[in-house]
């Protein structure tokens, strides 16, 4: 479909990120503005995403998987570490630079009521990344290519002169996905794609951005808090607390054998959907909340409500450590 | 065999809207017996929120109404009660948590105040007591240091700690039945095990009854006795826990099951998801509510609704479909 893409070979990293820093200041006072303490969203994040694959990126609320999104996007910033994307690293790109960086790698946000403008049509919607690249010169190339996609999210032809409101929750996901794909990218972040929605219509979309990835060889970045959403649809899986990643292992390691104590928490806490599973399950259930990201606790940020902590752990931040090929844990029982 | 503590008959509730009347509870029977936690589960819109809030006659009137049916609560109609006699009722007999601990709590006052003051008034008891008995309370829900934690406001607590203060003042007035709705749906899974744990602990220990609103299957795998499945207003299919997974009789229930993805599940199968949309309640098609995304849809089904019967020992459904 497309002319002169920068060609990646299959397997090889689309995207790698190195030690990630997303640092927010805090301010205080209206009028003269001082900055009283740094929120760490995000710091020092490392991960790699092979062409053709699905990372999936969990964790609970405020450990910096929007921020890390975001940061990949080049929505953001980043305070410090290098996003090397098709082999070049955008962290510093801006202007045109950043432009072209976009093409090829797109988002798909939670909110499908939120994330799409409610004054233009489904047409107009999923054209406009096209016209913001001024690739809609060609007005019936532009049409058929708007009637394609549309159709490839599994929307009808005469739902493209209609409006946001008259869809579905599910139907505006798709909207947002056909948007998204409107100029071929090669990666997708999805962040939430599904968490507002009902569970049967979940899995219609869950099954079309699998279909999607099939048919287009796509790689996704698909952020999610559902673990069972994300087990689904991942190769890997990269799990994040206060703003760090503390394992990363491939779909069913990470879940058969989890090796970060916060990982194995999270795994129990989650239901399955089987009565029968859930009485032989073990369970445990970790004390606590997710501590203010204003004051991480020192050390592992995870020791405050870690089951296993030790004295060392209190103080020495543990550091992330391939223990296997592809698989990476951030925790002094894994340390040697 | 022992009474059910509640036993609803042929609730039905309806909204006026700019769209005409919906019928947002439409028929609806089911019972909670003693000491037993009941599901109802169900996709957003399915009137499982306005079956609770009829129980206790909360729903906004205009637009709302009761219009039929019974509310026998110990054998009593709450239908037929006069205000002071469904105040009585509310947080004495009956408590409710919401999804929202914030939008339930007064941001003005603090915590112990609030957790105080039913015990206050609905058992008469001193305020100097009430208080007493406020910080044991929230030492049972399992907020550390009790005692100096009442004197902060609802915002100075986190989500989970909101919650646990809203499971103490329904626990405050030790209740027969607590109608928990969506209570975690807006709190991390540690913290929402860790609710959820706790509810189904402290109901254990007092004997009340639970009704647990929610549209997670795994939140009801592990927590509920029975389960009531509710589609477009309606009761589709009612059975216990493991009955109802193991041998879901109704389309729509097999349908929800083969939806979601599980946290044990074999990776990357292809989910089977329910095709097209919940129905509009402005607008529902003739006879089976369903029909429009059923795959076992029968002629009888455009033409007839089908009633909740029995299929099986605690199972009943409402499909004209022998699954
Ligand atoms: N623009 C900002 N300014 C200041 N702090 C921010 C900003 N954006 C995010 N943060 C903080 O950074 C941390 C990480 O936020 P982020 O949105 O990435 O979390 P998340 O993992 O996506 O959470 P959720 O599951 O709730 O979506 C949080 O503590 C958040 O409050
Ligand atoms: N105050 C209200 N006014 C009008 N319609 C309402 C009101 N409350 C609920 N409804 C309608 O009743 C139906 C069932 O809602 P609800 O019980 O809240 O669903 P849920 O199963 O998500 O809890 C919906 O169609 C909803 O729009
Ligand atoms: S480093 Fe220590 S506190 Fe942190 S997860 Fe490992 S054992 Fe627990
Ligand atoms: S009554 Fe008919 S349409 Fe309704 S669920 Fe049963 S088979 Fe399907
Ligand atoms: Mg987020
Ligand atoms: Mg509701």
């Amino acid at each position: 479909m497309s002319d002169a893409l920068p060609q990646v070979p299959a397997n090889e990293p689309i995207l790698r990120v190195e030690d990630l820093k997303v640092h927010f200041p805090v301010t205080k006072g209206i009028i003269i503005q001082r900055q009283v303490a740094t929120v760490k969203a995000v710091d020092g994040v490392s991960f790699t995403i092979r062409r053709g694959e699905t990372l999936g990126l969990v964790g609970e609320s405020g450990s910096g998987k929007s921020t890390t999104g975001l940061a990949v996007l080049r929505m953001l910033t980043p305070t410090a570490g290098r996003i090397v994307f098709e082999g070049q690293d955008i962290a510093h790109h801006d202007g045109a630079e950043l432009l072209e960086v976009r093409r090829r790698m797109q988002m798909v946000y939670q909110d499908p009521y939120g994330s799409l403008n409610p004054r233009m049509t489904i047409r107009t919607i999923v054209g406009e990344p096209l016209a913001v690249h001024g690739l809609d010169a060609d007005r019936k190339a532009t049409r058929d290519k708007i009637a394609e996609l549309i159709a490839s999210v599994g929307l009808l032809p005469d739902m493209a002169d209609r409006y946001p409101h008259e869809f579905s929750g599910g139907q505006r996901q798709r909207i947002g996905i056909a948007r998204a794909l409107a100029l071929e990218p090669s990666l997708l972040i999805a962040d939430e794609p599904v968490s507002a929605l009902d569970v049967s219509i979940q899995a219609q979309v869950i099954n079309l951005f699998m279909d999607l990835q099939e048919r287009l060889g796509l790689t996704y970045l698909f952020i999610a808090h559902d673990l069972a959403v994300v087990r689904h649809i991942s190769t890997r899986i990269a799990v994040m607390y206060l703003g760090r990643l503390v394992e990363i292992a491939d779909r069913d390691e990470l879940y058969q054998n989890p090796l970060h104590p916060y990982t194995e928490a999270l795994m129990a806490a989650v239901p399955v959907a089987d009565p029968e599973v859930e009485a032989k399950r073990p369970r445990t259930v970790i004390s606590g909340e997710v501590p203010s990201a204003l004051r991480p606790p020192p050390g592992c940020a995870f020791h405050t409500r870690c089951p296993r902590v030790m004295a060392r752990c209190k103080t020495e931040q543990p550091q992330l450590r391939e223990v296997a090929p592809g698989r990476a844990v951030s925790c002094h029982l894994h340390s040697n | 065999m022992t009474s059910p503590l509640l036993e609803v008959k042929g609730l039905t509730t309806r909204f006026r809207t700019e769209r005409g009347t919906v019928t947002a509870v439409d028929d609806v029977s089911f019972h909670v017996d003693p000491g037993e936690t009941l599901a109802i589960v169900g996709e957003s819109g399915s009137g499982k929120s306005v079956t609770a809030l009829s129980v206790l006659r909360l729903i906004p009137n205009p637009p709302g109404q009761i219009e039929r049916g019974e509310i026998l609560f110990d054998g009593e109609d709450l239908l037929k009660l006069d205000d002071p006699g469904i105040r009585e009722v509310r947080g004495n007999k009956i408590a409710m948590i919401f999804q929202e601990p914030m939008s339930s709590l007064n941001p003005a006052l603090t915590v112990g105040l609030q957790v105080a003051e039913p015990i206050n008034v609905h058992r008469g008891t001193a305020w100097t007591k009430a208080y007493e008995a406020a910080t044991e309370l929230i030492g049972r829900v399992r907020i550390a240091d009790a005692a100096s934690r009442l004197n902060s406001y609802p915002h100075q607590y986190s989500g989970g700690m909101r919650q646990r203060v809203m499971i103490a003042m329904a626990l405050a007035c030790a209740p027969r039945l607590i109608i928990a709705d969506e209570p975690t749906t807006a709190l991390d899974v540690t913290v929402q095990a860790q609710i959820l744990d706790l509810l189904k602990e402290l109901t254990r220990e007092t004997g009340s009854s639970l009704i647990l609103i929610t549209h997670d299957l795994g939140v009801v795998a592990r927590y509920a006795d029975r389960v009531a499945v509710m589609y477009g207003g309606r009761i589709v299919e009612v059975a216990p826990a493991r009955e109802l997974y193991a041998r879901p009789k109704h389309p729509y229930t097999s349908g929800l099951m083969a939806s979601v993805p599980r946290l044990d599940g074999g990776g990357r199968r292809r989910l089977m998801p329910i095709e097209g949309q919940p129905p509009d309640l402005a607008s529902l098609p003739a006879g089976c509510s369903f029909g429009p995304r059923c795959r076992a849809i029968l002629d009888q089904c455009r033409a007839a609704r089908p009633e909740l019967v029995q299929v099986g020992d605690r199972h009943s459904k409402a499909c004209f479909a022998d699954v």
